[in-house]
């Protein structure tokens, strides 16, 4: 065929630059990863700030004209055969008021068992302000074959939290985590053994 | 020109006919050629598509069990989304590129024909891929078209494997095509032809190429995660790893959503060239047409939110996501207004190419206004998940991007063959595809706003005259699409010599229409110079 397919050599950088263009948005696809991380836990999101330790600030005040109503909730995830309920359904706190609270475990698999507890904070404008000094959540739990305990967690309310919060919701979902096994000690600080 | 062109071709010693037998279309680097083979391609695939969705509206004949279980029923819903979303409306859309582009802006095939060759060739071994996990074991994908984790990664059944790899090469080969077709408008276009000048359909492909090239990287990314996630031991999707399975959503709709103006932008280049022709007038509004098409492209890329308003994203998110996604509505006003304005005081003919175009636009119109309901966020708590979401992507996807694809088959259909297809035929056929199209379909939104959910095999009682209704409705326009695959038969291998003429249709404007009717095998082998200005070449 005679045809002449003017400005090869245009062709040549137009086609790097594209393939470039592609191999970037490859890269950005996995670059998504960590970018929704940040924003989430910058914006409370998933429960992705509440399952790292935060220092408290030495001046925090107790704002004790207010009360926050936080309710807590559990849930297994998928089959996993595993008693996991809070000590108290709820409790109030004044926002920077410091509080100590207790989830019982108990492992009914009939097995040694890794588990962590993914949280999530409801609602969404206001999760950020719940943190966490210290939690079972925190790291992966490990349960010998019918094991109880207490698992604690101290948190405290920001007193930036909005005006308009007056009940928040802080729900753990208990993770079979056998796959996942971090190489480290097994964490049991603070646990109440029964 | 039009007899300069012939007289360029008569006179090319070169020229030579298509090779024989089978390897004609194995080895072809014909832009002709291989838009021929996209195209029959993507028949055979919307019939594969039609059939199941036939099942699955049989199946909602009635509550209770008609005829298939629940099981088949998913993977039903699920193969139908995906073999039309990238079985048939892509490839149409890539063999309508093939076919034309090079036509319009006058050059002699495609800049990179090898690579065209094999961005064809990936597509049949994706979908039989695809389609084999029918006949495995165990059950084909039944997740759902946008495959959500973890329903995908840590509940999908063995076959997801293939299917990650069928999205792969449709992948590789949708991205290699748009990389030939941005290259081939950007290099190969006539001496003469500045960007304002060129055709909207090609401009309309280019912006969409360019949409193809920024977001199937990230679709491939998210099924190679996917992949990792099932057998690689990562985490990104799965919470147990410390992963997130909203994260999947994120990444899916990234892509997801440009995906959608992928599927329309062309056909919006189509309908701006069958509307002047038929109207006997110039497009209105040209460099609104041309600026609307990339602001449409531009904002597509940043509402991916809207999709998911429902998964506890925080309130200035869902604002954001709801404003930027009732802006898309300017853009697309703009366009449907200068299509009205075009046909405003034209001199009018109803062939079955301006039917399907007229149909588009009244029934695209009535898609994106239901678009522009699920987009607030507080009636979107009520629609999402429901067949109101089916109701409108259907408007816009059957009424919007199929009917362009059908219009511009019957447009250029005399040009590719040189035969006219039976204009009482395709009346027939556009009147049963519409009213087939709107009584499958209109009863839909009624439904969702009654609180039928989609994605389901059976539903309460109250919902079975209207469900009735749309399994009628799809039966007729299936078999409705039997008339079409009897037309396109019969121009394509009719034996008697066509008279058709260059131009074909009286208002016809532009390069494509300067050549013979059909078109020799090797076109503008010298390229035209165009001297006059926007479409009066």
């Amino acid at each position: 065929m005679n045809t002449k397919i003017p400005a090869t050599k245009n062709n040549k950088r137009l086609i790097t630059i594209l393939v470039c263009g592609v191999i970037f948005m490859f890269g950005f696809c996995y670059m998504l990863v960590p970018l929704y991380n940040i924003v989430c836990k910058q914006i409370g999101f998933n429960g992705k700030s509440a399952n790292s330790a935060t220092l408290v600030n030495p001046n925090m005040q107790v704002d004790t004209s207010r009360t926050i109503k936080v309710d807590f909730s559990t849930t297994m995830h998928g089959n996993l055969n595993f008693k996991f309920i809070p000590l108290q359904r709820h409790i109030e706190v004044h926002p920077g008021e410091r509080k100590l609270i207790y989830f019982y475990a108990e492992n009914k698999t009939g097995k040694d068992i890794t588990v962590q507890a993914i949280p999530s904070i409801t609602p969404n404008d206001a999760a950020r302000f719940l943190k966490k000094t210290e939690c079972f959540c925190f790291t992966q739990q490990y349960f010998f074959k019918g094991e109880k305990a207490d698992m604690p967690v101290y948190f405290f309310i920001d007193p930036a939290v909005p005006k308009e919060t007056k009940e928040m919701t802080l729900s753990y979902t208990l993770f079979d985590e056998t796959e996942f096994i971090k190489k480290q000690k097994h964490f049991t600080k603070g646990r109440i053994d029964l | 020109m039009s007899e300069s062109i012939v007289l360029d071709h008569a006179t090319d010693h070169d020229d030579h006919g298509p090779a024989k037998g089978f390897t004609r279309w194995l080895f072809t680097t014909n832009h002709k050629d291989i838009g021929t083979l996209y195209l029959y391609f993507s028949l055979i695939m919307f019939f594969v598509g039609g059939i199941m969705a036939l099942i699955v509206r049989a199946e909602l004949l009635e509550p209770g069990k008609v005829l298939i279980n629940p099981e088949f029923f998913n993977q039903m819903t699920t193969m139908h989304g995906l073999i039309m979303v990238f079985g048939v409306i892509m490839p149409a859309m890539a063999g309508l590129a093939n076919w034309m582009i090079p036509l319009m802006i006058g050059a002699p095939d495609m800049a990179l024909p090898r690579l065209n060759n094999w961005s064809f060739w990936l597509l049949p071994f994706a979908f039989t891929m695809l389609a084999s996990t029918l006949f495995m074991s165990g059950p084909a994908p039944d997740f759902g078209w946008t495959f959500y984790a973890p329903l995908s990664t840590t509940y999908g059944p063995k076959s997801t494997d293939f299917f990650i790899f069928a999205i792969h090469m449709m992948g590789i080969s949708s991205i290699m095509a748009s990389l030939n077709i941005v290259v081939t408008i950007f290099n190969m276009r006539a001496p003469g032809m500045g960007w304002m000048n060129l055709p909207v359909f090609v401009w309309g492909w280019l912006v969409t190429a360019f949409l193809l090239l920024a977001v199937m990287p990230v679709l491939a990314g998210c099924v190679t995660m996917m992949l990792m996630d099932r057998h690689f031991h990562t985490s990104f999707f799965d919470a147990a790893g410390g992963g997130d399975p909203s994260l999947f959503q994120h990444v899916f709709w990234f892509f997801g959503h440009p995906e959608v103006y992928i599927l329309i932008l062309p056909g919006f280049g189509v309908i701006s060239e069958i509307i002047p022709t038929f109207s006997r007038k110039s497009l209105f509004g040209y460099r609104f047409m041309v600026v609307a098409t990339v602001i449409i492209a531009l904002l597509g890329l940043v509402v991916w939110g809207h999709h998911m308003f429902t998964t506890g994203a925080p309130l200035e998110a869902q604002l954001y996501f709801m404003y930027a996604t009732m802006l898309i509505a300017v853009p697309t006003g703009i366009k449907i207004f200068n299509w009205v304005a075009t046909i405003f005081k034209g001199s009018i003919s109803f062939e079955t190419p301006m039917l399907f175009a007229l149909g588009f636009l009244v029934m695209f119109t009535l898609g994106g206004f239901s678009g522009l309901m699920l987009g607030l966020v507080p009636a979107d708590y009520q629609y999402r998940d429901s067949y109101f979401v089916v109701a409108h992507f259907h408007y816009v996807l059957v009424s919007g991007s199929l009917f362009t694809i059908i219009a511009a088959v019957y447009y250029w259909l005399p040009k590719w063959s040189g035969h006219m297809y039976s204009e009482k035929l395709g009346q027939i056929h556009f009147w049963l595809t519409v009213i087939g199209m709107n009584l499958t379909f209109m009863p839909m939104h009624f439904l969702g706003l009654a609180g039928m959910p989609r994605r389901i095999p059976d539903y309460a009682l109250q919902f079975t005259d209207f469900n009735q209704y749309c399994t009628v409705g799809a039966f007729i326009f299936g078999f409705a699409q039997l008339i079409f695959l009897y037309i396109i038969l019969k121009s394509c291998f009719s034996k008697d010599k066509g008279h058709v003429s260059a131009q074909v249709w009286e208002g016809a404007k532009g390069l494509e229409w300067t050549l013979p009717s059909p078109v020799p095998y090797h076109t503008f082998a010298t390229p035209p110079v165009i001297t006059t200005g926007h479409r009066e070449y």
